[in-house]
């Protein structure tokens, strides 16, 4: 039996369903995802949009006291940041009680808080994960996925929790199978990005703003200037990769040309212009002004069209396409990529000005990605997803799936870092992580009971990779529930 | 339990271990160093330290006017001699250094002179001359070079890069999930048995598990972190290398008041494996090392940019502490890396090679295969206590 179909089915798409068809044409199958693809099911409708999460997060810095007014410019003391987030893979996405941002607060808030975050994180993983489940598009669901590792908003600051999944649903899902320069803009323009790497509050020390409050001379008045942190992450990790070709000079140039990018709601009039809550805005009066250089390119003074046309540049450039065409060969083909494929992805990504429909079919119609049936090793996500599809979980199941996900070491939308997730065995294949997933698997297992006969399962998940030693080793199990949970910590069902 | 053929393999395994048979695991390695009875933690801190805020440079007379508000944390720092403070987070830390068993290393850094965190810590982790010139970890390879054939230990649910290579490691944290019975463990042993990634991964998951106890930890901090590497390294047939991570040094924005919650954590991280460590804590050397350092001057959002040279901790009752370590540069215009960062005088390798030399004995001839292109750095000596 061929292969293919496990391969369209679990490697391009987010694993088997018992309950719907293996596709006979495979890579037709995959072709017709993206006119079934929606941007916005049923499922997410409901879930607070990044306009509600910014304006709780702004009215935490006022009512915490934690806000100080500084230029119009509304800015945390002592940003709250979680106080173990990232070593600790149990820590709930919520502040904790020794959160220097929470200290002296009175009770009330502090709850208060804690589960306004904790609700809406909770809320948007859980639709997040019911999208996968019952979405009529895998591969396109999943590609909704890798674009939102690609452009990692990690939620362990409070600014973040509650935005970190309405970037993938307001900026990535409506963009997925358009232009990667449509992409780049909505997610650069996106609140949670502008607050996560600290551009909503990068001045231009030039700037009718930054100039005014170099001429206080108060040494007590905090000062206002330029962050690169954004800009630095854009040519790094969103374009065009860190071998790409710039330099520090350009770091600065692209940040320049950013500023006065900011979010609706944490800027008052007359220092900078309102906007309703969460929305983009750009503030005139904090753009640097002058022509800036970036890669060799002048780019003429002209406001928010200046960093417009640095990313749409940025999207479309050489390194760029080398880039994401690197990175969606190492997720849709191997760990190392073939050259080859490489290659004729930029390529597409160059002649096309950044299809990324035209990316996804070369992709489809690469050789390389039918030649072996499993060559990945299945991220805690991938893993846990397809394993709910496999036992046929329409709603979220009575799991804490954010906590099962926090334990296998893939904390959702926390990868701990702007570079995402790493996309390789290595990163995921460990002792440890092995006998969490077993653990993981054994009370799904439990949860499904004998509803489900592993020995029927397991043909329809893995048609054409099944082994006989797991057939073997799932029907002499000591129970349906052992059975199940082998079969989904078999070699074959860890990879894709 | 079922006489499992897989399940006898791993024991044998074990058994091997514990006899200390390193050249049935590792062939061409010489008999000549006894067992050793030294242990080492390399403690990661990813995001890139403020080295700058926590050995602060106060007898520098640019440090103050580089640093504004940093310059004065909220309490006062620990005076460490006339030239450098101790950021006062690191309250346990301090104590350790009044009493020799710490010191601290300034204007250090790899070779790496970019700016990218990922970048810099592959390097700081492979012990390469470069990003991603070495597939494996510089600690992997001086694994295979102790005298006895002991997994190294990652405190994490994966094992970090400075451990990867053909050198046999493990991973454990503590999970808060209800345990799988031995008996489907046992077939997933069988189950794995002709996975070439899987099998050994499984073996070494079992082990670690044994080793751990029943009442493994079940709340991850980085205090529970400390008293777990504790836990293994105290076990005389236990690993002799452990490494941790710490994640979010990276302040570009409001530094004070995250840069105290990570320091305090790293405080409790060190003090909570100097009281698991018991009577061992004498034989061990605590390495704590970032990336690169941050900025000399604070940025326009009261936090640091990337910078170059850092700062770096050694704690143990191992290590001739007391003391700082510092060929130090100056923080004046002129003196800057770039005009913008502390200039490293010292190479991150040659500290590592140091300690790994005073702990393990390693000759600088095999220290040439824990650091290729390394040939021209000197180790730096009298770290360890004899």
């Amino acid at each position: 039996m061929s292969f293919n179909a496990a391969i369209a089915l679990n490697r391009f798409g987010l694993g088997a369903r018992p309950d719907e068809a293996v596709p006979a044409d495979p890579r037709q199958w995959l072709r017709g995802q993206f006119e079934r693809f929606d941007p916005k099911p049923a499922v997410l409708a409901g879930v607070p949009g990044s306009g509600a999460m910014a304006a709780e997060f702004r009215d935490y810095l006022i009512q915490s006291k934690l806000a100080r007014m500084d230029g119009g410019v509304f800015r945390a003391a002592s940003p709250p940041v979680m106080a173990s987030s990232a070593m600790s893979p149990t820590a709930m996405a919520e502040p904790k009680e020794d959160n220097p941002a929470l200290a002296g607060l009175p009770k009330e808030l502090r709850q208060g808080i804690r589960k306004m975050y904790r609700d809406s994180y909770g809320a948007l993983a859980r639709a997040r994960l019911a999208a996968a489940l019952v979405t009529p598009a895998p591969f396109a669901e999943r590609l909704v996925h890798f674009w939102a590792n690609h452009f990692a908003v990690s939620a362990d600051k409070l600014q973040t929790i509650g935005t970190a999944g309405t970037l993938e649903f307001e900026a990535i899902r409506p963009h997925v199978a358009g232009t990667f320069g449509d992409l780049l803009l909505a997610v650069e323009t996106h609140p949670a990005m502008l607050l996560y790497l600290d551009q909503a509050q990068s001045i231009g020390p030039e700037s009718f703003i930054g100039q005014r409050a170099a001429l206080r001379r108060n040494p007590n008045a905090k000062k206002v200037g330029l962050n690169e942190n954004l800009a630095r992450e854009i040519l790094e990790l969103h374009t065009l990769g860190v071998d790409g070709g710039y330099a520090q000079g350009d770091v600065q140039e692209l940040a320049r040309g950013l500023t006065g990018w900011s979010v609706g709601g944490f800027v008052k009039a007359p220092i900078g212009r309102e906007a309703p809550d969460g929305a983009f805005v750009f503030q005139d009066s904090w753009h640097q002004p002058g022509e800036r250089v970036l890669l060799g390119q002048r780019y003429r003074s002209g406001g928010v069209e200046q960093g417009r046309a640095m990313l749409a540049a940025l999207a479309v450039h050489p390194a760029t396409a080398r880039h994401l065409a690197t990175k969606l060969a190492r997720h849709f083909v191997a760990d190392v990529p073939p050259p080859a494929l490489v290659d004729r992805l930029a390529r597409v990504h160059v002649e096309t000005g950044g299809d990324l429909r035209a990316l996804y079919r070369t992709l489809i119609d690469a050789p390389e990605a039918w030649a072996t049936p499993q060559p990945k090793f299945k991220s805690p996500w991938d893993w846990t997803v397809s394993m709910l599809r496999g036992v046929g979980s329409r709603d979220v199941p009575d799991l804490n799936v954010i906590n099962v996900l926090n334990e296998l070491g893939q904390p959702i939308w926390r990868p701990g870092s702007p570079a995402g997730w790493d996309d390789s065995a290595a990163a995921w294949a460990a002792p440890d992580a092995l006998l969490r997933r077993v653990e993981v698997a054994r009370r799904v297992a439990a949860k499904v009971g004998d509803r489900a006969d592993p020995r029927r399962l397991a043909p329809l998940l893995l048609p054409g990779v099944l082994g006989a030693g797991t057939t073997q080793a799932i029907a002499r199990a000591g129970s349906p529930q052992d059975g199940l949970a082998l079969l989904f910590v078999a070699p074959e069902f860890l990879r894709r | 339990m079922t006489k499992d053929p897989i399940m006898l393999t791993r024991r044998s395994l074990i058994a091997r271990a514990a006899l200390g048979s390193a050249a049935l695991a590792i062939p061409g390695i010489a008999f000549a160093a006894a067992p050793t009875d030294r242990r080492f933690v390399f403690v990661i801190l990813r995001g890139a330290m403020d080295g700058l805020s926590v050995v602060m440079p106060v007898g520098d007379s640019h440090y103050r006017g580089l640093r504004g508000a940093l310059a004065d944390p909220a309490a006062a720092p620990s005076k460490l001699d006339t030239s450098f403070a101790l950021h006062p987070a690191l309250a346990g830390t301090a104590a350790m250094y009044a009493q020799g068993e710490a010191l601290f290393v300034h204007a250090v850094a790899s070779p790496y002179r970019e700016r990218s965190h990922f970048d810099g810590q592959n390097v700081l982790e492979t012990g390469g001359t470069g990003a991603y010139l070495l597939k494996d970890g510089w600690l992997n390879r001086a694994l295979a070079l102790l005298p006895d054939a002991r997994d190294g230990v990652a405190i994490a649910p994966t094992v970090p890069m400075v451990l990867r290579g053909a050198a046999p490691v493990t991973s454990y944290a503590p999970s808060a999930l209800p345990a799988a019975s031995d008996d489907l463990l046992t077939r997933v042993a069988a189950l794995y048995a002709d996975d070439p990634l899987l099998h050994p991964l499984w073996s070494r998951a079992m082990d670690a598990r044994e080793m751990a106890g029943s009442d493994g930890e079940k709340k991850v901090n980085p205090e529970a972190l400390g008293r777990l590497a504790a836990t293994f390294l105290s076990k005389p047939t236990g690993p002799r290398v452990a490494v941790i991570e710490l994640q979010g040094w990276d302040t570009h924005a409001g530094q004070a008041g995250r840069l105290n919650t990570q320091l305090k954590q790293l405080d409790a991280l060190l003090v909570a494996l100097k009281t698991g460590l018991g009577p061992t804590w004498a034989k061990t050397v605590v390495l704590a090392a970032t990336e690169f350092g941050r900025t000399a001057a604070v940025n326009g959002t009261g936090g640091t940019d990337h910078g170059t040279g850092g700062a770096a901790i050694l704690a143990g009752g191992a290590v001739r502490g007391g003391r700082v370590v510092a060929d130090w540069p100056g923080l004046a215009g002129s003196q800057l890396y770039e005009g913008r960062d502390l200039k490293p005088t010292l190479d991150m390798r040659a500290l590592m090679a140091g300690v790994l030399a005073g702990q393990f004995g390693i000759d600088p001839g095999r220290m040439a295969r824990v650091f290729p292109g390394a040939a021209g750095i000197k180790p730096v000596e009298g770290l360890v206590r004899a």
